[in-house]
């Protein structure tokens, strides 16, 4: 009896690492390679997860692990309507969409290049968008984005994902999936309460902003 | 922001004593205030020039039209004065919209201003810093004093951010008062302006209720307060503030009162979606808030 238990104890002990060792394999392998009838992911989301702002791929890497295994079941669950994403999403069983949300969520997140001057290229709308997601416009209900998705809009996991970083053609889109229907998996309707009642002026500013923000100093709000 | 403070500044200026030889240099020293202001535009408010949120007041507080007055105060003696009052202004913001930061030492919780007056004190029924300014000095129930202004500021400091108040002529409230001052710029004296504290919400039609307020407080207050009630924190700050526990308000403060709690959740809770709680479910929730734990009412027991 006592032998059997340790023995079941040290099986349970050692298959634990193992399983662990096993997820980030296929995570790894499944964002580089693939499986059958699953493409890579880098393909679109770039080789460390980045995201192509030319396409409007989104980043995934640093998001984190809850947020994209509920947007993987959310695609393939149809809640989410994304004609790249739901045959890809569908296609993963459940231990490879943890697997593979677990990889990009162990990434290292967006940061600012040091001597960025992102408001040079656009000054007007990326200067309108800094506004609305530093201090919102609450004339129309909008808080400030970044009230919900972190100070410095890195996220609030496991509910409020990053936007810092997002490709600009992304962010846009997402505001438009909301107001047209097209997405509507959010808690509570909480984004979409915001998204609603957005401009398409203020859209593009903020999603301007949003790939390359800098924050202000609390003087300067 | 610039307009609006440009203006303020001219009213300032109405107020402030001249000696009668000024009015001979009046033209002269007017073109060159318009050249300084112009240049203050250009480098302290490079920041501010597109925002429509700084000047986001209800229609009823717009500023009137300028008053016509031709004095002008020597340009040398003006532009300190009114490059000081502008830090002064900003400086004030900031406490509110920091405090942890810009009043440290005054905090004795997670809490800053801002977190129940939004839009860094403009939001209308959510105790809006222009509606409360020209109504001090005040008589209160809760010290049975006629207050101040600055000794409003000192309850919400004592109170709702569990700390002590800065001393009074402290650089913190001349800050405040100035930023509270340029809100409320045009506003009347005296007058109980629409959007004024907190919205007085009917009586509730059921007694509320514990159970139904913790109901509701799951669903759809906890994604962000925390299932305790303990806030949420990024790094070492709460990015969604604590209702409830060590680091929120105190048991003496405003909040603590189930009218203003049901008052300002009704118009401003869940962040975002102010206005889709009926009236029950505000009272229903406030009272669940409010019989929670939090620190001691600082006027009972040991000071
Ligand atoms: C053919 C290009 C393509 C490939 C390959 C691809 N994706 Fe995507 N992915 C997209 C697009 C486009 C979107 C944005 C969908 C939308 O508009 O809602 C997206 C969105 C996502 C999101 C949602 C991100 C967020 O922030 O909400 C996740 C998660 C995701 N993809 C994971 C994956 C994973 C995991 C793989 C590999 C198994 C993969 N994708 C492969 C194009 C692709
Ligand atoms: C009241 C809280 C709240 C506010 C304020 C808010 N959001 Fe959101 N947002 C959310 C939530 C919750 C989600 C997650 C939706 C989900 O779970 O699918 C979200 C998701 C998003 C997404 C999708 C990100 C992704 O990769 O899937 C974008 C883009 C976004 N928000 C932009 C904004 C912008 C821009 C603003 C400011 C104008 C804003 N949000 C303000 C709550 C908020
Ligand atoms: C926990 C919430 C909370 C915090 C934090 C808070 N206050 Fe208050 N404040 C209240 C309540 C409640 C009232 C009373 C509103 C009413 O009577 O309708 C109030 C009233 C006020 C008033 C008077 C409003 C009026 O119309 O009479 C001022 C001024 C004020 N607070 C300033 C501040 C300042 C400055 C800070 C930061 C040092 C602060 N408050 C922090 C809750 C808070
Ligand atoms: C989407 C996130 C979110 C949801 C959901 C939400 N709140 Fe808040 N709440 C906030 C934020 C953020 C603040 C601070 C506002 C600010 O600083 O601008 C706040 C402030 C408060 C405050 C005043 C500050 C304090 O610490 O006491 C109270 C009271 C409050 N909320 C109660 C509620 C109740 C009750 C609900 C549910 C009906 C709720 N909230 C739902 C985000 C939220």
């Amino acid at each position: 009896m006592k032998v059997k238990l340790t023995r079941l104890i040290m099986t349970l002990s050692m298959a634990m690492p193992m399983q662990q060792a096993h997820a980030e394999v296929t995570g790894a392998a499944l964002a580089q390679q693939g499986a059958p009838g699953v493409p890579a992911c880098l393909s679109c989301h770039g080789a460390r997860g980045e995201g192509l702002a030319a396409t409007g791929f989104p980043r995934l890497a640093g998001q984190s692990t809850a947020y994209l295994e509920k947007q993987l079941r959310a695609f393939a669950g149809g809640q989410r309507v994304s004609p790249q994403m739901q045959a890809i999403a569908s296609a993963l069983d459940d231990s490879q969409i943890r697997a593979v949300a677990a990889y990009y969520g162990k990434l290292p997140g967006w940061q600012a290049a040091p001597s960025a001057n992102p408001a040079a290229a656009a000054p007007e709308p990326w200067t309108r968008g800094q506004k609305l997601a530093i201090r919102g416009n609450w004339d129309k209900e909008i808080p400030a984005c970044f009230a919900c998705h972190g100070p410095a809009g890195e996220g609030i996991a496991p509910h409020f994902p990053a936007l810092s970083g997002q490709p600009a053609a992304y962010t846009r889109s997402q505001l438009k999936a909301w107001q047209s229907g097209t997405r509507s998996n959010d808690p509570h309707g909480l984004m979409k309460s915001v998204a609603l009642r957005m401009s398409p002026a203020e859209i593009d500013a903020v999603s301007a902003y949003l790939a390359n923000p800098l924050p202000l100093s609390p003087e300067e709000r | 922001m610039n307009t609006r403070l440009r203006q303020w500044l001219a009213n300032q200026k109405v107020t402030s004593r001249f000696h009668p030889s000024w009015i001979l240099i009046a033209v002269g020293a007017s073109l060159a205030i318009g050249l300084l202001m112009w240049l203050l535009s250009e480098s302290v408010f490079r920041h501010e020039r597109p925002s429509p949120a700084v000047s986001v007041l209800p229609a009823s507080t717009q500023r009137l039209p300028a008053s016509e007055q031709q004095l002008s105060p020597p340009a040398n003696d003006s532009a300190l004065p009114a490059a000081e009052i502008i830090r002064t202004v900003r400086l004030g913001r900031a406490i509110f919209t920091d405090t942890q930061t810009y009043a440290k030492a005054y905090v004795g919780n997670g809490l800053n201003c801002v977190n129940c007056h939004l839009d860094a004190g403009r939001k209308p029924d959510s105790a809006p810093l222009w509606a409360a300014y020209g109504l001090f000095p005040m008589f209160r129930d809760k010290n049975h004093k006629v207050n101040t202004y600055e000794d409003r500021l000192a309850g919400c400091f004592r109170f709702s951010m569990n700390g002590r108040a800065p001393a009074y002529g402290s650089k913190e409230f001349v800050a405040l008062m100035s930023y509270s001052y340029w809100l409320a710029s045009g506003a009347p004296l005296g007058t109980e302006l629409a959007g004024r504290g907190y919205p007085k919400l009917p009586p509730p039609q059921q007694e509320p209720d514990l159970v139904r307020g913790k109901q509701i407080f799951d669903t759809q207050c906890a994604i962000c307060h925390g299932a305790d009630g303990q806030g949420t924190r990024v790094g070492t700050r709460y990015a969604f503030p604590p209702l409830w526990g060590p680091h929120s308000f105190n048991a003496g403060a405003g909040m603590t009162q189930i009218k203003n709690a049901a008052g300002f959740i009704k118009a401003n809770m869940p962040l975002g979606q102010g206005n889709t709680l009926s009236d029950q479910q505000a009272w229903d929730v406030a009272k669940y808030m409010t019989s929670q734990p939090r620190p001691a009412d600082p006027r009972l027991g040991r000071p």
